[in-house]
């Protein structure tokens, strides 16, 4: 089974993400800040991250960029998550080596699961 | 522009209520101010210098009068600098605002999908419409944040346009996929025609998409059931046409003047029952404009609408 650490502060989002991706068969893992993200990222080493932009501790742009920069975790594809929709925003995070950037509110959940999977193929 | 209005214009202490400053704080009243005191000390310099020889008068009526200049000019910088805190004030609260809007509204729109998956056995036909509801009118709101966001970035001109090479015919081919589902929902038949051969243009690709999701919506949305919707492309010299035609309920006349206003909406379109923000068309223009082309629309009440838009290749 596919390990995703879903790095997000909001527990409404929390919620819904994990509850619904246990149901698409994948064990989830939350993390509620850019700091204890980036410890699991090195403790679980997870196949997917979803990753929040705007965090406490550390921002997802630090989480991202520390990710890639250490060789045992840069090859873990990153799905970046956010509600900041700025081009520079957009650049910066594609720029850092994420995969994919999903304005939340414009996805439902289904269709991020869809991206999930084609990502994982 | 005609006189009344132009009378309006050029009035400063019209101009000062308008943006709720008092005189002291309006450039628009300082700066006649300043050319008032400037000639006025002209004149009097010239009277007093006549009458009284002597230099010390002089300087000492040039020096009063730089005094008062300087007041006038500082209080006219000080009156644009709150001008401009405000406009900049403004476009950080829109910025604020919408993304701390976009976190709740992906919560509902989320726990939605999540009760969705998971009870859609247990829910009845009731509580399955009213989850539906929910999501719908969740959507709206997510538009209008959208919608907003948008405008605000366009006014104030940060709009960052990314001119990029773009197939035209593959873009709406695409869109086209996007809105089967849509198009199926009202029964609606929707054909894409390109009259020429299409030559790949130079324009910015995301407002592009933002044009033509939001003609084709609005078509899609204002036809009623068994509609046909026509999308046709054509280069003409050295611009593309695009054309969305449908046969739908169509602009009543009166209203046609104003339907690329902000929040306009027509009358009309109550009748129908159909949602929408009022910001789409104006949003539209706004980037066509931007891209240096040029849009219109034919329409007629009960017989459907005609929206063209024609850009430059580069």
């Amino acid at each position: 089974m596919k390990t995703i650490l879903f790095i997000e502060d909001e527990p409404t989002l929390q919620k819904a993400v994990g509850r619904f991706l246990e149901k698409e068969g994948y064990d989830v893992k939350i993390a509620l800040d850019g700091e204890s993200g980036l410890a699991m990222i090195n403790k679980i080493k997870p196949s997917l991250v979803l990753l929040d932009l705007i965090l406490p501790k550390k921002d997802g742009f630090e989480v991202l960029a520390e990710l890639k920069q250490n060789p045992e975790t840069a090859n873990i594809p990153v799905i970046v998550l956010t509600n900041l929709e700025g081009s520079d925003d957009v650049e910066k995070a594609l720029s850092l080596g994420a995969t994919t950037y999903l304005v939340k509110a414009n996805y439902d959940l289904n269709e991020v699961v869809q991206r999930i999977r084609e990502t994982l193929k | 522009m005609n006189t009344k209005q132009l009378c309006h214009h050029l009035n400063p202490f019209a101009q000062c209520t308008k943006y709720h400053l008092t005189l002291w704080q309006c450039p628009s009243f300082l700066f006649p101010l300043t050319g008032l005191v400037t000639i006025t000390a002209m004149i009097s310099t010239y009277l007093i210098a006549i009458k009284y020889t002597q230099p010390e008068i002089v300087a000492l009526i040039v020096i009063a009068v730089t005094t008062i200049l300087i007041t006038l000019g500082y209080l006219v910088i000080r009156g644009f600098e709150q001008l401009a805190q405000a406009n900049q004030m403004k476009t950080e609260f829109v910025s604020i605002a919408s993304h701390q809007l976009r976190t709740p509204l992906t919560g509902i729109k989320w726990m939605i999908d999540l009760v969705m998956q998971q009870q859609t056995k247990s829910l009845t036909e009731d509580q399955l419409e009213t989850f539906k509801s929910i999501r719908e009118n969740n959507q709206r709101m997510i538009n209008l944040v959208n919608d907003l966001l948008d405008l605000s970035r366009l006014e104030q001109g940060r709009f960052v346009f990314k001119p990029e090479t773009i197939y035209l015919d593959k873009l709406l081919k695409e869109l086209l996929k996007e809105y089967t589902q849509l198009a199926k929902a009202s029964n609606t038949k929707i054909s894409l025609e390109l009259e020429t051969d299409i030559p790949p243009i130079t324009q910015d690709k995301r407002g592009l998409g933002l044009v033509l999701h939001n003609l084709i919506d609005n078509a899609i949305r204002y036809t009623k059931e068994q509609g046909q919707v026509k999308i046709k492309l054509l280069s003409k010299g050295n611009l593309i046409r695009c054309e969305v035609k449908d046969n739908g309920v169509g602009i009543p006349a009166e209203d046609q003047k104003k339907i690329f206003q902000k929040f306009f909406r027509s009358r009309n379109v109550l009748k129908y029952q159909t949602e929408g923000t009022g910001l789409g068309l104006f949003i539209t223009k706004s980037i066509i404009k931007a891209s240096k082309g040029k849009m219109g629309f034919w329409s007629k009440e009960g017989q459907g609408s005609t929206f063209w838009f024609e850009i430059p290749i580069k």
